[in-house]
């Protein structure tokens, strides 16, 4: 039943030249929510030499299987979200120019002469902006609405664009110093901890990993994945704010920071979707500090990831998230430490590493 | 009963954290169901009889949990910022008392307040009586729950927990009391209602039953100035018709009024315009279920001092046992 001879499973995986140019692929892929074909074209080349099983489902989730050694093995569902927020053209003004909505938690007043890539074949594309030479002072106070936006293509594009099209910020991956600058970081640094960890999957368990559709539209490809998988306990992998700028907001002292960077992966407690797990957060805790990787909690806020959705499947499942701080989500350019990210990986594995069939022991 | 109510009404047992709530309910079951047992997001199921001719799988399901408060954050002189856990009216929290999962006690104060309109939650804080981070014995995660003595005004009985844990005395005075039944009757107390009926979604889906039966606390219209509603307080126990997240099945609603008439027990009808209860995940579980619910009008609810009348839970023992005793034709 098992064939876990390919590679070595025991060995802790880590950030290299490898994983970050694989990351740089991945945040450069363009995937808006129902629309994840290049991000799981890369995770199905990057699983199919170490997968026991690998099965693309109805709605496009790629669902992979290692299976682990010896008797009664707990069933591990991992899951990280392969799509992203971004745009869909809605009107064809003609001249090259296009309505648009946003697709996911996108913030409008953020859009104004942004770059974009559109449709499959990632043609440039700009948020237009009235220049500062045609604008009165009064004008420049107000936000506009995306009502009043457009994606100019710069030529009469004829068909190779059309209405239905997906677009995503154009932003290109950065390594600056000891950080990450690069649009779509959310989620593709879970998706490249979950390739990591299915490449060395530990042997006490069976490896479900999930690579998830829809997400930042309502965490609807980890409801079927989680169905299908039905496991006895599940992780998301995901990225959640750092909010721990200096002076983020004039007066107030800064105690919603969400996350810091610098300080490790962050455990969830209770967001808008779910309350995690005590059990979980007790294993990630105890694997943290047993290894010396460093770890914080994420403020109990709002917000949700596929635990959400995964949780109430069937009759329950225990579930839990871990994500990389990162500033500026859900803009054109996220930033997030090197050492998050790699942190997050080795405290995942170690997490993975620990469990057995009493941790989830009441 | 009395001494039941308050065994379970001054259990802290914020969604999430029901391990304390569910391990007493536990004891005040275990000699009177066939199976008990407790599902992987900590619901507790607890079987009574075996299905026989013209009986059917029906759930029971009474929360346990209640509307609590989450620390976000304990700043650099101890006080400790929160989150609501569930519905949380800022209105009634200043002043209040909370008790933490860890045995830790506080008080909720306040800001300086710019007007008297209420506090919003991100300008009110713990205080535990600490000084420092290091002295505060609670920090980000840990979660209370609000702390009131059980309370009798004559026939009034008050809690800072009827919402839901009257029902879950009503279910277990039913399930002790049910000697004969055609049914396989499973009696659910569920986790996490209060945060969108997570727990029931799950359960439902597990006992995978014939008919369902939520049991929970509704508003009443008999208080000053009040929204308009028909309930009140005394009037017995209320068959629910619709709320904004469920259309109680015509049959069960029909069912339910019917054993009333038949057993001599005061009803009421309610339509509450906003709320949902467990009711709605039953109904929804994989091809659909009949399901209906049982309400105790409640006044107050999800402030400390949650109001019932005596007589309502009790007629809605009477009404739950008459209805789980006799085969049920819907029709």
């Amino acid at each position: 039943m098992t064939k876990n001879t390919k590679i070595s499973t025991s060995k802790v995986p880590q950030v290299g030249k490898s994983q970050i140019e694989l990351l740089e692929k991945l945040c450069n892929a363009v995937a808006v929510s129902g629309d994840e074909q290049e991000v799981r074209q890369i995770v199905l080349e990057e699983v199919k030499s170490v997968a026991d099983e690998v099965k693309v489902d109805a709605l496009g989730n790629v669902l992979v299987t290692r299976f682990g050694r010896g008797e009664k093995r707990p069933r591990v569902m991992l899951a990280a979200h392969m799509d992203e927020i971004g745009f869909m053209l809605v009107k064809d003004n003609e001249g090259g120019l296009f309505e648009f909505v946003t697709i996911g938690g996108i913030d409008e007043r953020q859009l104004v002469a942004k770059s974009v890539l559109v449709g499959r074949e990632h043609l440039p594309g700009v948020i237009g902006a009235k220049p500062i030479h045609l604008t009165k002072k009064e004008e420049r106070k107000n936000t506009l609405k995306i009502d009043q936006m457009r994606i100019d293509m710069g030529l009469d594009i004829g068909s190779k664009v059309k209405v239905g099209d997906r677009a995503s910020f154009a932003t290109r991956f950065e390594l600056i110093g000891p950080s990450i600058r690069a649009k779509a970081l959310d989620d593709r640094l879970g998706i490249v901890n979950l390739i990591e960890l299915v490449k060395h999957a530990p042997g006490n368990i069976d490896l479900l990993a999930a690579f998830t559709v829809q997400e930042e539209v309502g965490l609807r490809g980890a409801r079927v994945a989680a169905y299908a998988f039905d496991p006895d306990m599940a992780f998301a992998l995901d990225s959640t704010p750092a909010r721990d700028l200096p002076v983020w907001e004039s007066d107030d002292d800064n105690v919603n920071y969400n996350t810091r960077l610098d300080q490790g992966p962050a455990i969830y407690l209770m967001d808008s979707a779910t309350i995690a797990d005590r059990r979980l957060v007790d294993l990630l805790v105890k694997a943290a500090e047993a290894e010396g990787i460093p770890y914080q909690f994420r403020q109990p806020n709002r917000g949700g990831t596929d635990a959400g959705a995964i949780h109430k499947s069937r009759a329950g499942i225990p579930s839990i998230s871990v994500s990389v701080p990162q500033r500026y989500i859900h803009t054109a350019a996220g930033l997030v430490r090197h050492d998050d990210w790699a942190h997050t990986l080795q405290l995942m594995h170690a997490a993975l590493s620990r469990i057995t069939l009493d941790t989830l022991k009441r | 009963m009395k001494s039941l109510i308050k065994r379970l009404v001054e259990i802290p047992g914020p969604s999430g954290f029901e391990e304390q709530i569910r391990a007493s309910v536990q004891r005040e079951i275990k000699d009177h169901a066939d199976e008990i047992k407790v599902d992987a997001l900590g619901n507790l199921i607890a079987r009574k009889g075996k299905k026989k001719d013209g009986g059917l799988r029906i759930m029971l399901s009474a929360h346990i949990d209640e509307i609590g408060l989450m620390v976000t954050h304990v700043d650099d002189n101890g006080f400790a910022r929160f989150i609501g856990i569930g519905g949380i009216n800022p209105l009634t929290c200043y002043g209040g008392r909370v008790l933490f999962m860890n045995g830790t006690r506080g008080v909720i104060g306040v800001e300086k307040l710019e007007s008297a309109k209420a506090p919003k939650l991100a300008q009110l804080f713990i205080d535990v009586g600490a000084s420092n981070p290091d002295d505060c014995p609670v920090g980000v995660g840990d979660v209370c729950g609000f702390e009131r003595p059980f309370l009798e005004l004559g026939d009034r009985l008050v809690a800072k927990s009827m919402d839901d844990r009257i029902a879950a005395v009503i279910a277990i005075e039913a399930m002790r009391a049910i000697t004969d039944t055609p049914h396989e009757l499973y009696f659910v107390f569920s986790v996490q209602e209060e945060v969108g009926i997570r727990g029931a979604i799950t359960v439902a889906y597990g006992v995978d039953p014939d008919l369902g039966l939520a049991i929970d606390v509704t508003r009443s219209g008999d208080t000053p100035k009040c929204t308009k509603m028909e309930t009140a307080l005394g009037k017995g126990p209320a068959v629910k018709v619709r709320d904004s997240s469920f259309i109680a099945d015509p049959r069960v609603v029909n069912w339910m009024v019917e054993t009333a008439k038949q057993a001599g027990i005061p009803y009421q009808l309610e339509v509450l315009e906003a709320g949902g209860t467990d009711g709605r995940a039953i109904q929804l579980t994989r091809a659909g279920v009949p399901t209906g619910c049982l309400s105790i009008p409640c006044r107050y609810i999800h402030s400390p001092s949650e109001m019932v009348d005596k007589h309502d839970v009790q007629n809605s023992v009477k009404l739950l046992i008459a209805l789980l005793s006799q085969p049920v034709k819907l029709g």
